[in-house]
């Protein structure tokens, strides 16, 4: 297989986890391995980042002190050869930038995949459809390069920091851009504080109407001073809570001691925002891909199954 | 502002139970619900709005078969005053490289100021519209929540993780990819859509937009789905089984022994 290279993302100066899968991905795919640092005044950076990979290029600019992915973009394509494989973790910046990278390098793309093989010039992945309901096998043809998003956890982390990689450093070149990063605007405090609640009574696109969100509340309240209700975003899209109670990738990270999940399918973005705590579903689908990460199941309407349980609750 | 909005016909999630057929190779199709892809309303709702604002006009276009024609007169009951079927044999199988190209073909017909596209449609790719703009060397901004018009540029808000928001300005003409949440997309009726039944979708195909066949279909994918399959669970929960009453008793007994019940 041809050159593989990782773009690593960081964070107030300190490097993305992701970089540890990233580097088994990437040697799952050939052997001539490389990351790419972008930023302004990474050196700190490159350097962690050549403690997982064998080899670093590191391209230090003021203009690339965010990752505006135009201009990663561009600074990409000036010291990535034709016909190489590039690796992103799948996330807000690499929607942003690989799609439009793959067009550039005239490669094939594929996002979100959670399994890589390789098979000649074939890259076999897996991806999800349908939150997860179904798989599908996807071969991408690489004789030309490919980009390819992986979600987060496709790869066992390789933690051990013992590359001792070397870090070259790569001009940007030409990176001007029609659009320009202004600034990072954060959520607003909402009224309610869902991370720290013990148990969350998380409700779905199950709970069907506005009005019926009053039976997830009535039920929190029964459950006591430690349990307050939260969601998956179509409840905040559709305006019927606010924003902060929002589980996942976009909303908040949460680690109670029970997360109960009621009518809601299990999406990753939904799932990437539970960082532990045992899991309830309920669900009256019992396919639900919530099913197959939750530690307790439930095959039943919501609409019923909640006020039959806080009447029972209430009773003890 | 001329805005194209690119929309797509999906199955409704939210109103199947995704199944696998009979030979396990893919899903059950006989049965499926279709609409619009959720994404694709917002992105409609939100020409529509900026229109209203500022002038212009809203067209919307699918790549897509005869069936197809049903989400464009949808989100032309929402407002959408033209829409267009991009439609031929030759764009079977196309992967979204493909579909980009096809839309490029529309893009190049006419004069747009914007496009817009859903952030990801029902194969969850999101890369129709990152492909789009690298093709016609349009800026691009994914996951876009907020949009404020100014003269030959944009200010616009993308979402990132943890419900931060990143804020660009952005060149006229581009491409942004619309997520949820932007706006509240307008209901529809059953009286909106037939008020736009009869009004005339223009089909285009791959010789009228310019477009070789071989860049597209099936012939010019490099990523192909080969089958659908439905993943081994691991171990699974632990399901709870008995009436209402039995559940709810042990369900109890779980909720206090993991802390969630003092
Ligand atoms: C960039 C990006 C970021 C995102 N960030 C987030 C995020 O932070 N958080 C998030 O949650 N999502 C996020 N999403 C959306 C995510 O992809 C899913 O669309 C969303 O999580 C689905 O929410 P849901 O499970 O409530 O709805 P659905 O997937 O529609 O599931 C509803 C479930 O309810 C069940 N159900 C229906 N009626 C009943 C009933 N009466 N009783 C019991 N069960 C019932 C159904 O069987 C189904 O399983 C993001 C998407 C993108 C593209």
């Amino acid at each position: 297989m041809a050159q593989v290279f990782a773009y690593l993302v960081h964070n107030d100066g300190v490097l993305d986890d992701s970089a540890m899968e990233l580097v088994v991905a990437a040697k799952a795919v050939g052997d001539d391995v490389t990351a790419i640092v972008t930023g302004s005044g990474i050196d700190a950076v490159a350097d962690d980042a050549a403690k997982i990979f064998p080899k670093v290029i590191k391209i230090d600019d003021a203009g690339l002190a965010y990752p505006n992915a135009e201009v990663v973009r561009k600074a990409l394509i000036n010291v990535i050869p034709a016909g190489s494989v590039v690796l992103f973790t799948n996330n807000t910046f690499a929607m942003d930038c690989a799609p439009g990278l793959s067009i550039k390098m005239d490669a094939a793309y594929v996002s979100d995949i959670i399994s890589l093989e390789v098979d000649g010039t074939t890259l076999k992945t897996v991806r999800q459809e349908f939150g997860g309901e179904v798989n599908t096998h996807v071969n991408v043809d690489a004789s030309n390069g490919a980009v390819i998003a992986l979600r987060p956890g496709t790869f066992a982390a390789d933690e051990s920091k013992s590359a001792g990689g070397s870090v070259e450093a790569a001009a940007a070149g030409d990176i001007s851009a029609k659009r320009t990063f202004i600034e990072i605007v954060e959520p607003e405090a909402g009224d309610v504080d869902i991370t720290k609640a013990d148990l969350l009574v998380s409700i779905g696109r199950g709970i069907e109407d506005e009005d019926n969100i009053e039976i997830a509340h009535e039920l929190a309240e029964a459950l006591g001073a430690g349990a307050e209700v939260s969601c998956s975003r179509p409840i905040v899209d559709a305006k019927w809570l606010e924003p902060s109670r929002q589980v996942g990738t976009s909303g908040c990270t949460v680690k109670p001691k029970v997360y109960m999940a009621c009518g809601i399918s299990g999406s990753f973005q939904h799932l990437g925002g539970i960082k532990g705590g045992f899991m309830i579903a309920i669900n009256k689908n019992e396919n639900a891909p919530i099913f197959q990460v939750a530690d307790v199941g439930i095959v039943a309407d919501i609409l019923e199954f909640l006020p039959e349980l806080t009447e029972a609750v209430n009773d003890l | 502002m001329e805005i194209l909005v690119c929309v797509k016909r999906v199955p409704d999630s939210a109103e199947n139970e995704i199944e696998m057929n009979a030979e396990g190779n893919d899903i059950e199709r006989d049965d499926l619900v279709f609409s619009v892809n959720e994404w694709d309303n917002y992105a409609v709702e939100e020409a529509i709005q900026i229109v209203d604002n500022v002038g212009g006009t809203v067209t919307v276009v699918t790549v897509g078969d005869d069936e197809s024609d049903e989400v464009l007169r949808r989100e032309m009951a929402m407002g959408a005053a033209k829409g267009i079927l991009l439609t031929d044999d030759a764009f079977e199988g196309s992967d979204c490289k493909g579909v980009a190209t096809i839309l490029k073909g529309c893009v190049d017909k006419g004069n747009y100021d914007l496009i817009f596209t859903g952030a990801q449609a029902d194969e969850g790719a999101g890369a129709v519209g990152g492909m789009l703009a690298a093709m016609m060397d349009y800026p691009y901004a994914s996951l876009v929540n907020k949009i404020e018009a100014g003269d030959g540029k944009l200010t616009i808000g993308r979402e990132i993780e943890g419900g931060n928001q990143e804020m660009n300005e952005i060149d006229l003409p581009c491409v942004l990819s619309i997520q949820t949440g932007i706006n509240e997309p307008r209901y529809v009726g059953i009286r909106g859509i037939r008020q736009v039944s009869g009004v005339e979708i223009p089909e285009l195909g791959a010789a009228d937009l310019g477009l070789d066949a071989a860049a597209v279909g099936e012939a010019g994918a490099k990523v192909k789905k080969v089958d659908y399959f439905v993943p081994e669970s691991g171990d699974g929960a632990e399901m709870l089984e008995g009436s209402n009453d039995q559940i709810i008793e042990k369900l109890i007994e779980i909720l206090k022994a993991n802390g969630g019940l003092q």
